[in-house]
């Protein structure tokens, strides 16, 4: 596995200051041969409805040189509740999430970039009133990344290589998810991964900054209006050319994907590090 | 059973006019990329947003130095504490000078008080002289954009409207044509008004001068033929100096229109003085209706708004429903903000926080970075600690129960994946591997219009615990 040290080990130094962004300032071991130890935070819909994007998350950071840990501890980032109007119900469950977390100085990874904006934003306005909470929020959100902003920004990995898991030149249409775009200004980092992948082409859809129309519980108390604006979203990419979407959050990919298999569409739906697999291994 | 449950605000995608608005937001979205390579665009935020936080922080001063201002320079301040008392001045002005029709300018704050129904109620007649709601008064309709009253009609709409009204026909191609003819009708209207009233766009504390904005023109012309001028404003509209102004008067139609100017912009400061063309006379009307309550919470930076329309064009959800679709004058997201914010006990408007995704594209969009999505989500919870939603409320408190402790945490993913999996399995038809077509509540509303991951039988913790554990 040493090969994947020593361009880590030389990113970190080129990675210095200018590298950080949005209070993420991660100690890198510069100069160091040794294991960057993460810790994983699957989160709550990877966990329970797609847990290969979790295995596959695991795959890549350790191919990639990391020393992976999963605390048993963790549950949600308590975003559901925050969301839907429940602030106290909303703390309870991310209390749960700064007690896992906090427990170790390692960075904490997610392959989902809504959560992470959950606890470096949504956590200020938690513990506003608990100054102590607070600053162990902002410790933790600090070191709390995406899988894209972490490899990309944190690792210094422009690219990490995959294979589009079918077809080899599947036209293929990036979807931001919004809380990485807007929340997190992570636009550069998945779209720098997926250049690195084989085996398909992105194509440029209108807008693609544009909603989904999933927005949790969003998607099921404007459930029409939801899927009207899905349906916008998916058609745009089939009038784009695309036969597959791409995207980092396993809610956008599920209304995606649900409205796509209900309209009976030509169109396959990804998380990124789908496409971050070695050939062969997926 | 999950609209009751889950208490969803009403409302449903339009398509008659979501094409009529994509193409407007499309054009927005455009003019906006022009805007950002024109000038700085952040720092220009930072710097309208400065100019209107210092407005709202110093309020009572302003409005004070302004009053002073709008007195000396000839002209008189009204001060209105609710919606009822303004639209009362307002009636009362014109009913002092016997006037029986007003011109009146595009106002959404005058849509606010519901100006034209105390008009008409008073037996004044009301003639909207800007062509977007001069459309929607001829039609019995609303304005459905702050900016653009009639954005959710087609140019076939009017051109079948104006068709109706001139006994002539008209294509809807020529757009030249349709807008000659309403300016033939409007033009004449100004010169029998024995009142204009217009609103406000900003209001220079330093000078007393009002500032008015617009593309048509039939504002300046509804603020200079008649003889009595009347201002209705918000007194958030107040700024400090014309230095702010100057910045200010780039930055709207900037968000606006993806241009630094205006196609009109009209200073007044005061009535036509001795041997002036111009209105003899010059009310400010200042309306408060809630917004002094607002100053100091934290909702209190909604008061920046500059009334630019750029989150509208911006939110994905109201170009799916329309602005008719909020139930009241300011629509999209400043509106599902500022009409709660301003009504605090109104249960209609306390569920227009609902209508967003919170994708964050009105908080990215607005040129005085109100944050908007997290004010939003402010006031989702400032309605349900007011009036709880029982059944909602027993399900999030439940579920923080489980999910605050990972014991409980993985007996939910137990029985999502081991005993609920088989009866989802047996409610749905097939639908791929992994994915069910019906799925019981609360999760019904879902499926009514999208297939839905089935649980994972074994969650990634169980995985990793059985692999590495």
């Amino acid at each position: 596995m040493s090969g994947f040290f020593a361009p880590f080990a030389a990113n970190c130094e080129a990675f210095g200051e200018t590298r950080r962004r949005g209070g993420a300032a991660v100690r890198a071991p510069v100069g160091t041969v040794r294991a960057v130890r993460v810790q994983l935070f699957v989160t709550c819909l990877v966990d329970l409805l797609y847990p290969k994007v979790g295995e596959r998350t695991v795959a890549l950071l350790e191919r990639l040189g990391c020393d992976v840990a999963f605390p048993a501890g963790q549950t949600c980032c308590g975003q559901p509740a925050l969301n839907s109007g429940y602030p106290e119900q909303a703390r309870r469950v991310a209390d749960r999430f700064l007690d896992t977390f906090a427990a170790s100085s390692d960075p904490v990874v997610a392959p989902f970039g809504s959560c992470v904006h959950m606890v470096r934003h949504g956590y200020e306005r938690l513990y506003a009133d608990d100054p102590g909470r607070l600053a162990v929020a902002r410790e933790v959100g600090g070191r709390t990344h995406s899988l894209p902003g972490f490899v990309v920004e944190v690792l210094g990995r422009e690219e990490v290589g995959g294979r589009y898991p079918g077809e080899a030149g599947t036209p293929v249409a990036y979807h931001h998810e919004c809380h990485m775009l807007r929340g997190l200004g992570e636009a550069a980092p998945p779209l720098s991964l997926l250049g690195g992948v084989q085996g398909c082409t992105l194509v440029e859809t209108e807008r693609a900054d544009q909603c989904c129309g999933f927005g949790g519980t969003f998607a099921l108390k404007l459930a029409q209006v939801s899927t009207a604006m899905a349906d916008e979203k998916l058609d745009r990419a089939i009038a784009a050319g695309a036969r597959a979407i791409v995207s980092t959050d396993v809610g956008c990919l599920m209304h995606l994907d649900g409205r796509a298999r209900r309209r009976g569409l030509d169109l396959e739906v990804h998380h990124l590090v789908d496409l971050l697999e070695p050939e062969g291994s997926l | 059973m999950s609209h009751r449950v889950l208490h969803p605000p009403r409302a449903e995608p339009a398509p008659a006019i979501t094409v009529n608005l994509h193409r407007a937001a499309g054009n927005w979205a455009a003019k906006r990329a022009g805007a950002r390579q024109l000038v700085d665009w952040e720092a220009w935020r930072e710097e309208a947003r400065r100019v209107r936080a210092d407005a709202v922080a110093h309020l009572p001063e302003l409005i004070e130095r302004l009053e002073e201002r709008v007195r000396a320079a000839g002209g008189e301040v009204h001060h209105a504490a609710t919606a009822e008392e303004a639209a009362a001045i307002i009636v009362g002005l014109c009913g002092a000078r016997g006037a029986s029709s007003v011109a009146k300018a595009k106002s959404m704050t005058a849509e606010e008080i519901g100006l034209n129904e105390a008009l008409e109620l008073a037996g004044v007649e009301a003639v909207e002289t800007d062509l977007g709601e001069y459309i929607v008064q001829q039609l019995g309709d609303r304005p459905s954009h702050i900016l653009a009253p009639a954005v959710h009609l087609s140019a076939a709409q009017v051109a079948e409207l104006f068709g109706r009204l001139s006994g002539e026909a008209f294509d809807p191609e020529d757009t030249a044509a349709l807008v000659a003819y309403a300016r033939g009708v409007l033009r004449e209207r100004f010169l029998t008004a024995d009142v204009g009233i217009t609103g406000v766009n900003m209001a220079v504390a330093q000078t007393g001068s009002l500032v008015l904005i617009e593309s048509e023109g039939n504002i300046r012309l509804s603020a200079s033929l008649p003889r009595t001028h009347i201002a209705l404003m918000g007194i958030e509209k107040v700024v400090r100096d014309w230095t702010g102004a100057a910045h200010l008067m780039q930055m709207l139609p900037l968000a606006s229109h993806g241009r630094p100017a205006a196609a009109s912009t009209s200073v007044v400061t005061g009535p036509a003085r001795d041997g002036d063309d111009g209105p003899g006379e010059l009310h400010v009307v200042l309306l408060d209706a809630g917004r002094s309550a607002v100053r100091g919470t934290d909702l209190e930076e909604a008061l920046q708004c500059i009334r630019c329309g750029a989150c509208l064009y911006a939110c994905p959800v109201y170009r799916q429903v329309g602005g008719h679709a909020y139930g009241s004058s300011y629509s999209g997201p400043i509106g599902a903000v500022i009409t709660p914010a301003l009504e605090r006990s109104s249960p209609e408007t306390a569920q227009l926080p609902w209508m967003s995704s919170l994708c964050g594209a009105c908080a990215e969009a607005c040129p005085v970075k109100i944050p908007l999505d997290d004010q939003l989500v402010t006031l989702r919870a400032a309605a349900q600690a007011r009036d709880p939603h029982r059944g909602e409320a027993a399900l999030f408190e439940a579920w923080a129960r489980l999910w605050s402790r990972p014991a409980g945490y993985r007996a939910t993913a137990r029985t999502a994946g081991k005993a609920l999996g088989p009866l989802w399995r047996k409610a749905a038809r097939a639908s791929g591997e992994g994915w069910t077509a019906r799925a019981p509540f609360p999760f019904d509303g879902w499926t009514s219009t999208r297939d839905v991951r089935s649980p994972a039988g074994e969650p990634f913790h169980e995985r990793w615990r059985k692999r590495r554990g």
